[in-house]
């Protein structure tokens, strides 16, 4: 057994650790990167080793907190692959046009910017006032982000760019009011979101939902808590309901592959269907 | 020449780098028996074209990295534009959208660090031409941990920042001008395969001299 082997071990005892005290469960995300992630905090904070971590962690709750943020990764842009968003604009929005009520959640919506995405598309193809959205994160620092719906000004240009990529029409400068150096998004953006607290590897179904979103996520999962959240999503969408995910995830290694059809394979848009149908 | 049995090849390249992993891979033969895993820099919103280019140019299978794949010998895997890409303890892949690390997503240092997870000082990391200085970190890590470094040298990089870089963060093993940097890992490679054998051979010779292999 070699260094590496203990802080495996270590590792494994600092998520445990994390668990026990505080209820959040790294435990089934893919380790890699978790594990580098602990590395860097490790050698930032002169740490000795992962136990001193696992020590400080259960006693020192801002330093855990300032852990959380090093491990639950809240990197997101407006409009992420704007490919994705036009394929929805031309594809999904159509069949959500249907209902005559609609329901969308999008789990794991870190800071917000993708839930804002989805609201303007909705406002411009006139779906918003009959669609209740459910922004989840089982990060509350990123959560009150979400809410605030201020965002650096920086990064406005190329979400303007991606906007535009993603077929968006209008001026995107009618979203947002600039101040000083933020931009804030307009509030009748924000009339039917509802930013609460969810963490998919420990709750459960919360409703029916005839749209989920749940882009790059999945990623940082191992493949057992890859399938429960699956399996939470196929609880959660009636046959028709749409899931679409990150253009790098996919349904079709997970258990649930069966439950779900391609709508926009490459965008890794999917159908649910009728299971019934295909037991008889 | 070395006393390690390799078991995986990383590579990091930059501006430049189309043309220098031509280079090294074009050197190969199509019975290459590691896995070679890519990160070349690449605009955030390109296709998978490099994969493409790559297997034009070489006798190997070239491929994108998918998230949770099992690392294959004899595959080149390139990282997907945008997402950093990670080595698991299981030897498979891992994707994060994790914020850039030395203004690049993919980055060399998180592939070259996560590297040592998956295969510890069986590793033999190649940076190549590029113009900032990621992998630097990366290759003192493998370097910490036992793996073999080679490096393009500077005066034959298109851009010498990152081949300058690796050579200032740690005591690299070879420093070689592209063209001679595929040929070189060939012959790496087959004489860390041939102590694999010869150790195989001892293994077996007090209870049968001829077993498995006949001289």
């Amino acid at each position: 057994m070699d260094d590496i082997d203990i802080q495996n071990i270590e590792l494994q005892l600092l998520l445990q650790a994390i668990y026990l005290k505080y209820g959040y469960d790294f435990r089934n995300y893919a380790k890699a990167s978790i594990k580098r992630r602990v590395q860097h905090r490790l050698s930032k904070d002169g740490l000795e080793s992962i136990s001193a971590m696992q020590k400080k962690v259960l006693y020192d709750v801002s330093f855990f907190e300032t852990l959380l943020l090093d491990l639950s990764i809240n990197v997101t842009e407006m409009f992420r692959d704007p490919k994705f968003y036009l394929a929805l604009r031309k594809v999904v929005i159509p069949h959500l046009k249907k209902y005559p009520f609609l329901k969308i959640w999008h789990a794991g919506c870190s800071s917000g910017e993708e839930v804002y995405s989805m609201a303007i598309i909705l406002k411009e193809e006139g779906l918003y006032d009959r669609t209740q959205i459910y922004a989840t994160d089982m990060n509350e620092i990123v959560l009150k982000q979400a809410k605030d719906g201020i965002f650096n000004i920086s990064r406005l240009k190329q979400y303007t760019a991606n906007y535009q990529k993603a077929g968006g029409q209008e001026s995107f400068s009618n979203y947002y009011t600039a101040h000083y150096d933020h931009a804030v998004m307009s509030k009748s953006l924000k009339e039917n979101i509802l930013f609460s607290d969810h963490n998919l590897a420990t709750d459960g179904v919360f409703g029916e939902m005839n749209l989920i979103m749940c882009r790059n996520v999945l990623i940082y999962f191992n493949r057992d808590l890859q399938n429960r959240v699956l399996g939470l999503f196929s609880d959660s969408l009636p046959n028709d309901g749409i899931l679409s995910l990150g253009s790098k995830e996919s349904i079709r290694f997970s258990a649930f592959s069966n439950n779900f059809e391609d709508v926009v394979r490459e965008e890794k848009i999917y159908r649910k269907i009728n299971t019934d149908k295909l037991t008889k | 020449m070395n006393n390690i049995e390799f078991e995986a090849v990383v590579i990091g390249s930059s501006a430049g780098g189309i043309k220098a992993l031509s280079s090294v891979l074009s050197a190969l033969p199509s019975d290459f028996p590691l896995p070679i895993i890519i990160v070349q820099h690449l605009h955030p919103q390109s296709d998978s074209y490099l994969a493409k280019i790559l297997e034009s140019k070489c006798k190997l299978k070239v491929k994108q990295a998918d998230e949770k794949e099992t690392i294959a010998d004899g595959m080149v895997y390139i990282a997907p534009p945008n997402y950093h890409l990670l080595i698991e303890d299981d030897r498979s892949f891992s994707l994060s959208i994790e914020g850039q690390v030395n203004f690049a997503r993919p980055s060399v240092d998180v592939l070259f660090e996560t590297a040592i997870y998956g295969y510890r000082d069986k590793i033999v990391a190649i940076i190549l031409t590029g113009a900032n200085h990621d992998g630097g970190v990366g290759v003192k890590k493998i370097k910490q941990n036992g793996g073999y470094i080679i490096v393009q040298t500077p005066e034959s990089a298109e851009a010498d920042a990152m081949p300058k870089a690796a050579i200032a963060a740690t005591d690299v093993d070879k420093i070689l001008p592209l063209e001679q940097i595929g040929s070189f890992l060939l012959q790496l490679v087959n004489s860390s395969i041939k102590k694999r054998f010869d150790k195989y051979n001892n293994r077996f010779s007090h209870t049968n001299p001829s077993f498995p292999l006949k001289n």
